[in-house]
């Protein structure tokens, strides 16, 4: 692994009796890409916000790059970008000049600020609405000015917390596309999702967490291979003698609701069998994907 | 004091860039209240209430009411500006807005966002309670150039209604709150604070309270520049009261805030 641009040593964050993170350690790589999945509540972005300093920990190490978030949080700033999740641009600005007052607050010089805020524009193809008021802005154009902000002080790390959550399958693409090309440029980026699919595209690691703890992590493809396999069988209307069949089979069985999920240990010739023993039942054979991996862990209850 | 400020650096300059920004780009609608406010006053209780009364008894001085109420409004003027920033406008930039989350992912500190609002505050009371004094001076109500010391009272006293207003918003939870210390506290002072008549004509004891709010003693400043008598009894032990405030709410200010802005 290259050098670790963020580790994080047994991190706590209690409030009273409430432990919302429990001692969570771990590291992420120079220039790898880190997704942190969990149910709400998990204790994702209270990590990412003390590990941006924002809220001191209880208890617990966490550095940036070498630097402790707890002594030095003004270098640990000049270092990274937050994305936070709730939008906090500036009603009180147009979109250039948001870009403009946030490089003030960097100390950068003014005409540095304004060359690399015209390029961060482009760059979120935002330049054709620079004197537009933030409240003119969509979800989608809002999240990738918030990006372009972040990336304002060029960080050597990115810290998105939920950078899609909220957006149209259009503006998430676009998102995605741009941090990916900050991946390709060596920046380490560590985001929080509840999107699977954003961190299947994006992350070279996953690492889920619930309850404050950090359950799992690997590399997406692989963690859901060694979970939960390679395929998933989908049934619904079903009848006790498929029901029966199904339970005889090697492999994870779960009904949950009016569905069946099953998890075959081989997946191969399962199809085949179903096609000869119940032709008519309704089902889906589909790929595993990390959402099943992140159900298994942290289970189909409603969260609040 | 020195734990206290020992995070806050000139970086809280950026953050009293940021509020002067908005101010200047609205300064259409941010400087017509402080233009008009005086003419409205003047003509209502100068001359409208003050045909009704006679000339007032002030320091053992004889004056019109229109001369000895003039002050009166710049001081006010002063606490409202200050306090209605720091209450309702970093409420507004706090909690809605969230413009402190924002400035808290750059290199600025907690204490740096407090002290620029608090001194933005200030500045806000001093842009205001001035262009108020020019106005009233245009109504030749105003003697130069002992009327300058309002520059630095007007600095001073604007820290200490911003660090309240500061205390104030510390440990407000809604934005309906503010109505309570409001009517408790800011309207009150504003008018028994020897603004609109002098102190001296309370009774004892209410006399012991007008001076121990700090209007009082921001009133009784204004008036000796504004009047050009810089001579008036106490003026020393306002201007000490005065400092002494502003320094220990700033504290308090700070000490709350923090608490408030870090969970």
């Amino acid at each position: 692994m290259k050098p670790a641009a963020i580790i994080a040593r047994e991190l706590t964050k209690r409030y009273g009796e409430l432990e919302a993170v429990r001692g969570v350690s771990f590291e992420v790589g120079s220039g790898e890409v880190v997704g942190f999945l969990g149910p709400n509540g998990a204790g994702k972005t209270t990590t990412v916000r003390m590990l941006s300093c924002f809220l001191p920990p209880t208890a617990g190490t966490a550095s940036i790059h070498g630097l402790a978030v707890r002594k030095r949080p003004r270098d640990v700033k000049r270092l990274i970008g937050v994305c936070p999740q709730e939008d906090n641009l500036d009603p009180d600005f147009n979109v250039l000049k948001n870009l403009l007052v946030y490089g003030r607050y960097f100390g950068l010089p003014s005409r540095t600020v304004r060359g690399r805020a015209l390029e961060l524009l482009e760059f979120v193809a935002l330049s054709d609405k620079s004197r537009a008021p933030i409240q003119a802005l969509s979800g989608g154009m809002k999240r990738r000015l918030i990006l372009a902000r972040a990336l304002l002080n060029e960080p050597r790390v990115l810290i998105l917390d939920e950078p899609t959550t909220g957006l149209d399958p259009q503006a998430r693409h676009a998102i995605w596309t741009r941090v990916r090309g900050l991946r390709a440029h060596g920046t380490t980026v560590l985001l929080t999702t509840h999107c699977m699919e954003e961190a299947t595209q994006l992350c070279d690691r996953v690492v889920v967490m619930d309850d404050g703890q950090i359950l799992l992590e690997g590399a997406p493809l692989a963690l859901v291979e060694r979970e939960v396999g390679r395929t998933v069988v989908e049934a619904w209307n079903y009848g006790e003698e498929f029901m029966e069949f199904m339970r005889a089979l090697k492999g994870r069985l779960e009904e949950v609701g009016d569905r069946l999920y099953f998890y075959p240990q081989e997946g191969d010739h399962i199809e085949r069998l179903l096609e000869e023993r119940f032709p008519q039942q309704e089902r889906l054979m589909r790929r595993a994907t990390l959402e099943d991996v992140f159900l298994k862990l942290t289970g189909r209850a409603l969260r609040d | 004091m020195r734990s206290i400020l020992h995070n806050a650096s000139l970086r809280s300059f950026r953050v009293w860039q940021r509020d002067l920004d908005v101010y200047l780009t609205n300064w259409r609608t941010e400087f017509l209240p402080p233009l008009s406010e005086p003419v409205l006053y003047v003509f209502a209780f100068g001359f409208g209430l003050g045909s009704l009364i006679h000339n007032v008894h002030y320091q053992g001085r004889e004056l019109s009411y229109l001369r000895f109420m003039a002050p009166g409004i710049v001081a006010v003027a002063i606490m409202f500006w200050s306090y209605f920033e720091t209450t309702y406008s970093s409420f507004v930039r706090m909690y809605y807005q969230r413009t402190f989350d924002a400035i808290l992912a750059t290199p600025l500190l907690v204490e740096d966002v407090i002290l620029g609002e608090l001194l933005w505050g200030a500045t806000k009371a001093v842009i205001a309670s001035n262009i108020m004094l020019c106005m009233l001076a245009l109504l030749g109500l105003v003697t130069w150039p002992s009327a300058l010391w309002v520059i630095p009272l007007s600095g001073i006293a604007g820290v200490l209604f911003s660090a309240l207003g500061l205390v104030v918003t510390s440990v407000t939870r809604n934005i309906s709150s503010f109505n309570l210390p409001m009517f408790l506290m800011i309207m009150p002072m504003f008018m028994f604070s020897g603004t609109f008549f002098p102190v001296s004509i309370l009774p004892k004891w209410a006399l012991a309270i007008a001076w121990c709010l700090p209007l009082t003693h921001v009133s009784h400043l204004v008036r000796a520049a504004v009047l050009g008598w810089p001579r008036g009894p106490l003026l020393a032990a306002s201007v000490l009261y005065v400092v002494l405030l502003a320094a220990v709410l700033s504290a308090l200010a700070l000490k709350l805030m923090k608490r408030r802005l870090i969970q």
